[in-house]
């Protein structure tokens, strides 16, 4: 498997000859360059256009992250897949309205279905798991437009969220999602997250022929990237929060990971290597899927929605997102 | 005439033939610029086979026309080096066409595909039967190539192999 690399110290990233390394003080560490696929960078980095140009060579993606731990953006080489056949498809699907409202509505309704999945086992959030059900089904065959179906995508992650307080320890209450700044614990770490799969996605995006700035869900202008968000719908509940649960109720991750400043509250270093380790552990875990008879890993199952998008797109095969089966 | 006509309206890259004869779907993604290739350990593999093998020829990897790449061009013949002798048939159609190709304008070699793991070697000869063949199988990759829509996956025994494995079957 392709190997993502995270550096969350400060120092520099060096081409010598043909190795690449990154240098922290003293310690000066070889990067394994043939068997990386993505770059995720929290610390303070140098680097000069010898590595950046190297680091292309291997199709290698930087994520670049600013002080307080936010995506402030990629470092994305030549892409060597360039379909225009896919990315005129592509775009059709967008500007013809019940193909975009198709598309947005299955990425919304995977979002809700692993929602649902994260509260189904627990027993204090079982009002709010009914709360939702009843949301869903009374919302979505009234669907008309993408705005109404964010409007019910909107109201559906209000009473998940309320549900939250229910099963996580009390410092980490959540009163409502604030996204800029969060202020609190709570929305630092679901930011954090959200702000790594959305990385991680565009990175799997990247590799297949899909435009990354065509959507469906979200409005393409946006966000650059706003398929990356679309898809990130997905896996944001799959993965990120049941990371957060698990976290917080193993007290893995405490009060003390946090640092605030003024109006902003975001995880400090020790806080976001623990969160880091366990969300790569997560990517590379596998589950047997059922059609390819192999393993595919969590990281896997991202690339295989974008295959399948593309599979929609050449109309080979209509799209149905993924729903955790396991 | 009607050949030579046909012939400049009917051009593919030799390796169009190769998978014409392994899988139809294959063909018609590639067509189309939808490729995995990059990131498959068994293209990995094929390619670290063609730059060390045959260390001392001189004109290795021959672009003909910006269209067709011969492996190892020598006075008399041409040569294709493959990974296994798994889908032989696509690999004698694909050096044909070569011959093919290269008859039309006037230079007349001889195949040969070096199965350098296996230690085992192919000569081929471009007979008139052959030609024919390619001429169909030109035809048919313009045919499937046309098409708004990619031939159905259908699942043979080397689908496990493939780059594209998980894109139909995921």
């Amino acid at each position: 498997m392709q190997k993502t690399l995270y550096i969350t110290s400060n120092g520099r990233l060096r081409r010598h000859e043909n190795t690449l390394y990154f240098e922290s003080g003293e310690e000066k560490r070889a990067v394994d360059i043939e068997n990386i696929e993505q770059i995720h960078i929290f610390g303070e980095v140098d680097l000069n256009t010898k590595a950046l140009n190297y680091i292309s060579q291997y199709g290698i993606i930087l994520h670049f992250y600013n002080y307080y731990g936010f995506y402030s953006g990629s470092f994305l080489p030549r892409k060597k897949n360039v379909s225009g056949e896919v990315v005129v498809r592509q775009a059709l699907h967008y500007l013809e309205r019940k193909k975009r409202l198709f598309l947005a509505y299955c990425f919304v309704e995977s979002a809700v279905y692993h929602m649902m999945r994260n509260l189904r086992e627990r027993k204090e959030a079982e009002s709010f798991l009914t709360a939702i059900e009843d949301e869903w089904e009374k919302g979505r065959f009234a669907i008309s437009s993408v705005a109404e179906l964010m409007g019910l995508e909107g109201r559906i992650r209000n009473i998940y969220y309320q549900s939250f307080n229910q099963f996580l320890p009390d410092d980490f209450a959540i009163e409502k999602r604030e996204k800029r700044p969060p202020t609190n614990p709570i929305n630092a770490l679901i930011s954090f997250g959200n702000s790594l799969i959305y990385s991680h996605t565009l990175s799997q995006i990247y590799q297949t022929q899909l435009d990354p700035t065509i959507s469906f869900l979200h409005e393409p202008s946006e966000k650059r990237f706003s398929l990356s968000l679309d898809i990130s719908e997905i896996f944001k509940p799959l993965i990120i929060d049941t990371l957060i649960f698990k976290l917080l109720n193993n007290h893995k991750i405490t009060l003390e990971h946090f640092d605030e400043d003024l109006n902003y509250c975001y995880l400090n270093q020790d806080g976001r290597k623990i969160f880091i380790k366990e969300l790569q552990t997560k990517l590379e875990t596998t589950v047997r899927h059922r059609q390819l008879n192999r393993n595919v890993s969590y990281k896997g199952f991202i690339k295989l929605e974008c295959y399948k998008l593309i599979k929609h797109f050449i109309s080979d095969q209509v799209y149905s997102p993924l729903k955790a089966w396991w | 005439m009607g050949d030579i006509q046909e012939f400049s309206d009917l051009k593919f890259q030799g390796i169009k033939i190769n998978y014409l004869y392994i899988c139809k779907r294959k063909l018609w993604l590639f067509s189309k610029n939808i490729t995995f290739e990059n990131r498959s350990d068994k293209v990995l593999l094929g390619k670290v086979l063609h730059e060390y093998s045959y260390p001392k020829e001189k004109t290795k990897e021959v672009l003909i026309d910006n269209l067709i790449m011969i492996d190892i061009l020598s006075d008399g013949s041409i040569r294709e080096v493959k990974y296994s002798s798994k889908m032989k048939e696509a690999d004698i159609m694909q050096v044909m066409y070569y011959l093919y190709y290269l008859k039309q304008k006037g230079i007349h070699k001889q195949g040969i595909i070096n199965y350098p793991k296996e230690k085992r070697k192919e000569v081929l000869e471009l007979t008139p039967d052959y030609e024919e063949k390619i001429q169909q199988a030109l035809r048919e990759i313009e045919e499937i190539t046309a098409k708004s829509i990619p031939p159905p996956a259908q699942k043979q025994k080397i689908c496990k192999s493939c780059a594209y494995f998980e894109f139909c079957w995921g």
